[in-house]
């Protein structure tokens, strides 16, 4: 397969590629592994939670903010070593993947809904929202240069423990 | 069908069961001081009589920032207890704030949280307020075809908003439905007023909004409060807070109750020398990881902008806590819903003349708080679980007996001082 950048954001080969790697991703956190998840980012990225209420109107405080793969990193060993959390399973659910840009980068979006179980009730909807996504190629792979998770909820939930 | 799946289908209690005020009923164990029965977090008639006494009462509630509402007819919404309420920007450039319900009906009149209006409509009937709350007109007033219409002595002047005290400082807005309450000034006594201004820029430097964040917590309001006056577990649950030094029992700490309880101070010193270092204070802390870095560390360097090394977070009955956590200053908005459920809102800020790397700095270390906070999370985990056991067990006690019994100003982190302080004051304004 020609690796180098699609010119159409109709391109199947590219939108089946997206779509591919926004399952790998949403199963990398969906099993806690978390040096597959950090391994979805290039160099130099930056990951945002944000809420579509600050989003929307262009405030800059993010619910998760990471700069470059040391602080996506420091996220996680911080849930692993300090945080102190009910047990939960989390499910995401991705779709409605569509590429709106290409050229020296790919800008794509898609919408995320995650599923939380805590330990001792049912499941229930716990955020759902959009990823914003810059996507360059390194090494021939699509990395995430940028993902911003705007989420729709007016208020989180108790907490979010884990990425989106 | 599965009968053990159907609680609908049980019979009703029988009505004398249940009492339609409990709290009357209710007596505060022995030990009054350094004991909390744990029905206080559940008991629903005590949650509507809470509100009548604190939040309606002769208290000044944060509403928000000056700075969220800038220009004429800018507004935002807000709560006090569980009204809604319309921080808004008027003709005359003051800052008035309104309960967000209709006079003729009572339905919610504003259905956005910030926004630039000229004036305010009632969706249901057309009813038609300015921006000071006063009813400009109706539809039909005088009916229709010689059919319908207000009566002739119904006086426009008469039914305006409920129109809530107002006031200012340090660019915050606080509000009142109390004609009783004091002056903000002797509400929050000499103490709070100082640290008020502090924490805004000494009324020197403008406030800048940095943005929300918003989360649902399942569990009774004052669980929250007495968390945010609770140095004893900050050194044990937030090992993180420990790992980097930024709040450690071996760091000069005051516990401040003020105004009798009312109001809560926690003051701590940090500095570069003691982040990272282990003695015999930390070794005693299971939770404290010496092996644990970050690799971007800005998280955890604050600049001392204050000048006095201190970190110093405040609580301010009802509604608010000061956050001063490195250079990530905040409002918590604590916003009770029902007995056992409450929204925590953080509103962040810094300032207009805040330089790009104070500016960064601020957002980085935002990290800490809020509902993903590397700190924060350990708190509304811990109360999500401990509402249930309040529920399913309310005759039971808990202790606050850490850092003696009464509740004086106290140079530890090891004290429930703050707490007593709270539940002295709490009881007194109940009757409990």
């Amino acid at each position: 397969m020609d690796k180098r950048l699609s010119t159409s954001i109709n391109d199947p080969a590219l939108r089946a590629e997206v779509r591919d790697l926004y399952d790998d991703y949403a199963a990398s956190l969906d099993d806690l592994d978390f040096p597959a998840w950090v391994g979805f980012f290039g160099e130099g990225c930056l990951y945002r939670v944000v809420s579509l209420e600050n989003f929307n109107q262009g405030l800059p405080l993010s619910t998760i903010e990471c700069h470059g793969l040391g602080s996506l990193r420091d996220r996680i060993a911080a849930i692993r070593e300090t945080a102190v959390f009910e047990p939960r399973t989390l499910r995401r659910m991705v779709s409605g993947t569509r590429i709106n840009g290409v050229g020296v980068e790919i800008r794509a979006q898609a919408n995320f809904a995650v599923f939380e179980s805590l330990s001792d009730r049912e499941p229930h909807l716990f955020i759902t929202g959009r990823y914003l996504d810059r996507l360059t190629r390194e090494n021939g792979r699509l990395k995430l240069h940028e993902r911003i998770c705007v989420y729709d909820n007016y208020r989180v939930r108790t907490s979010l423990i884990y990425p989106i | 069908m599965n009968t053990a799946t159907t609680p609908d289908t049980a019979p009703c209690a029988s009505a004398s069961e249940t009492p339609v005020s409990t709290w009357k009923m209710r007596r505060w164990p022995a030990s009054r001081e350094t004991s909390i029965p744990a029905w206080i977090y559940s008991d629903s008639s005590l949650f509507n009589r809470e509100m009548e006494v604190f939040h309606d009462g002769p208290s000044w509630n944060f509403v928000g920032l000056e700075c969220e509402i800038e220009v004429v007819g800018a507004f935002k919404r807000s709560w006090i207890g569980p009204r809604s309420v319309i921080m808004v920007r008027g003709e005359d450039e003051a800052v008035h704030v309104l309960e967000n319900r209709c006079a003729h009906r009572g339905s919610q009149l504003c259905w956005e949280n910030r926004g630039v209006v000229k004036d305010f409509t009632c969706p249901y009937h057309h009813w038609n307020y300015d921006l000071q709350g006063d009813l400009l007109g109706l539809p039909f007033l005088r009916g229709a075809m010689g059919k319908g219409g207000m009566p002739r002595d119904f006086r426009k002047l008469d039914h305006g908003l409920r129109k809530l005290r107002v006031t200012t400082l340090g660019g915050i807005v606080w509000a009142s439905f109390s004609d009783e309450a004091p002056s903000l000034d002797d509400y929050l006594g000499e103490e709070i007023h100082a640290l008020v201004l502090r924490a805004t820029g000494g009324g020197r430097r403008k406030l800048r909004l940095l943005g929300y964040n918003r989360q649902l917590l399942p569990c009774n309001w004052k669980l929250y409060l007495e968390n945010s006056r609770d140095p004893y577990h900050a050194t044990l649950l937030h090992s993180f807070f420990l790992t980097f030094g930024l709040l450690r029992t071996d760091t000069a700490f005051k516990a401040v109750p003020t105004v009798g309880g009312r109001h809560g101070i926690m003051a701590s010193t940090y500095s570069a020398a003691t982040a990272g270092q282990q003695n015999e204070v930390t070794s005693q802390l299971a939770n404290l990881k010496t092996d644990f870095t970050l690799e971007d560390m800005e998280v955890v360097k604050p600049v001392d902008e204050m000048g006095d090394s201190s970190m110093i977070n405040f609580s301010v009955l009802p509604s608010v806590f000061f956050q001063q956590h490195g250079n990530s200053l905040a409002l918590r908005h604590l916003i009770p819903k029902s007995a056992s459920l409450s929204e925590l809102s953080w509103t962040h800020y810094g300032f207009v003349d805040d330089d790009e790397a104070m500016n960064r700095r601020r957002l980085k270390q935002a990290n800490l708080m809020g509902p993903a906070g590397y700190v924060a999370v350990d708190d509304s985990e811990v109360l999500a679980r401990m509402q249930p056991v309040a529920e399913s067990s309310p005759e039971s006690v808990q202790i606050v007996t850490m850092g003696g019994v009464d509740h004086d100003s106290q140079d530890t982190m090891l004290t429930e001082t703050l707490i007593r302080g709270f539940y002295s004051y709490y009881r007194e304004k109940m009757g409990l």
